[in-house]
């Protein structure tokens, strides 16, 4: 017992380092488990009112680029709108239009937030939003920005919520090619913060470089067809059973001001009906 | 005394303002992020404690990693840091170093032991940082010029800080 106190005194330098450095791999290797732990993110009040504080300043210089991404998104939004009106309505489908238009209830809401801080250059990177549970923001609800697919929300308080960026090796998104149908998985390598990899393309399905990457809407997370990136170059590797597709992301991650969150009203019924399934 | 550990209170909450709302959104290219914080842990007094030494350098990269929302990663690089903090002041200066200076400054060495000093222990915390963070060494060279240059940038902004607080002294 005395050698052991001893031992401990004399070595108590590298046996604390050791401690907490066992803390430290401990945190980041039990990642998920913390990551939902309100306070130790970026969604915890205080941390985040700095960064809302910091933005309210910061936030007038993009304001001419926001301007002009919000005007962007506006016209092409009001593009398809017209798109729409002008598109004659074979009378065979007249029905089921008027029938989908009677069930009322759309599946889906868009929440706008303003970003307060989000980052590019590391490898797990994260947006911060000034919009939390008191607005309706829940854990694994989509982000979608001007251009596209942002990031899904993994943590809220009640007036901030926080979570992962498609520039994050921990997060992938459902995706497919907008032309043939045909879905994988898109997830980037933490290299180029312009690029990401379309995974699980087999070799039989035809594509061209610039063809438009959508999300697939096989999640809950996202509603189908939200454009995520355009097709940069794509390789048949040798000894590989898929395509090595490099996609160029829409989102701009660098000058990222106001982006929407995507409520899935459908959510608790299809919860519930996967929670009948799995009881069987 | 007190006011030294205000002194030190105070430089600790700049710094990590500094780090997180302005050094984390360079962006050159995705390479470069710089990590200035870790001035705290080189600025410490010689005489300070080894356990004090381990426990702050912990709780400055817990700090850094809630707000970044890297639980772990910056703690472990800092902690490491403190760790051989002692080791590198021993191998880079004689013993009437340490009996005659109180902090680890550059006006107080002089700046080509601050330079050794800082170089050193800048390196070994982006390495360890920039590895921990990518867990693994598929792209080993990719990553080691991102570590290469964002501690370059670090020296730099080390050695104008240096500057810039000892004329207010």
């Amino acid at each position: 017992m005395r050698g052991l106190l001893r031992f401990l005194a004399r070595n108590y330098f590298i046996l604390l380092f050791l401690l907490l450095e066992a803390i430290s791999i401990g945190m980041l290797v039990n990642y998920n488990n913390f990551q939902r732990a309100k306070f130790f993110n970026s969604s915890n009040s205080f941390v985040a009112s700095i960064y809302k504080s910091y933005n309210a300043v910061t936030s007038f210089f993009y304001l001419q680029k926001t301007n002009a991404d919000l005007a962007a998104e506006n016209a092409r939004l009001r593009t398809v709108l017209e798109q729409y009106k002008q598109a004659s309505i074979p009378i065979d489908s007249l029905h089921q239009v008027v029938d989908v238009q009677d069930s009322t209830e759309h599946r889906y809401d868009f929440i706008p937030a303003k970003v307060i801080n989000s980052s590019f250059v590391r490898q797990y990177n994260y947006i911060t939003i000034d919009k939390g549970s008191e607005d309706g923001i829940k854990t694994d609800m989509g982000i979608i920005g001007p251009k596209g697919v942002v990031g899904i929300v993994t943590s809220v308080s009640s007036h901030y919520a926080t979570g992962p960026t498609i520039l994050n090796k921990r997060w992938k998104v459902s995706a497919k090619i907008k032309n043939s149908n045909y879905f994988g998985s898109l997830a980037w390598d933490g290299l180029d913060p312009q690029y990401a990899n379309l995974n699980e393309i087999p070799f039989h399905v035809q594509m061209e470089v610039g063809d438009t990457i959508v999300t697939s809407g096989f999640s809950d997370v996202f509603p189908e067809g939200i454009p995520v990136g355009i097709i940069e170059t794509f390789d048949h590797a040798t000894g590989r059973n898929f395509f090595a597709i490099k996609v160029k992301l829409l989102t701009n991650f660098a000058n990222l001001s106001y982006v929407e969150i995507v409520k899935n009203n459908h959510l608790e019924e299809l919860e519930q009906l996967q929670q009948s399934n799995t009881n069987e | 005394m007190n006011s030294g550990i205000f002194k030190y209170i105070g430089s600790w909450v700049i710094l990590v303002l500094i780090q997180v709302l302005l050094l984390n959104h360079i962006q050159v290219s995705g390479y470069i992020n710089p990590y200035l914080y870790i001035l705290f842990i080189l600025t410490l007094p010689f005489n300070i404690p080894n356990y004090l030494l381990l426990i702050l350098g912990f709780a400055l990269g817990l700090n850094i990693d809630i707000f970044t929302n890297t639980l772990g990663m910056h703690s472990a690089a800092t902690t490491f840091l403190a760790f051989i903090r002692p080791f590198v002041i021993n191998l880079i200066s004689g013993r009437d170093v340490l009996e005659l200076n109180q902090f680890p400054r550059i006006s107080e060495l002089g700046f080509s032991w601050f330079l050794r000093y800082s170089t050193i222990m800048v390196l070994v915390h982006h390495v360890f940082l920039f590895f921990i963070e990518v867990f693994t060494f598929s792209g080993f060279f990719h990553t080691l010029l991102r570590c290469l240059l964002s501690s370059a940038l670090t020296i730099v902004l080390i050695l104008i800080s240096q500057y810039m607080t000892s004329k207010q002294n």
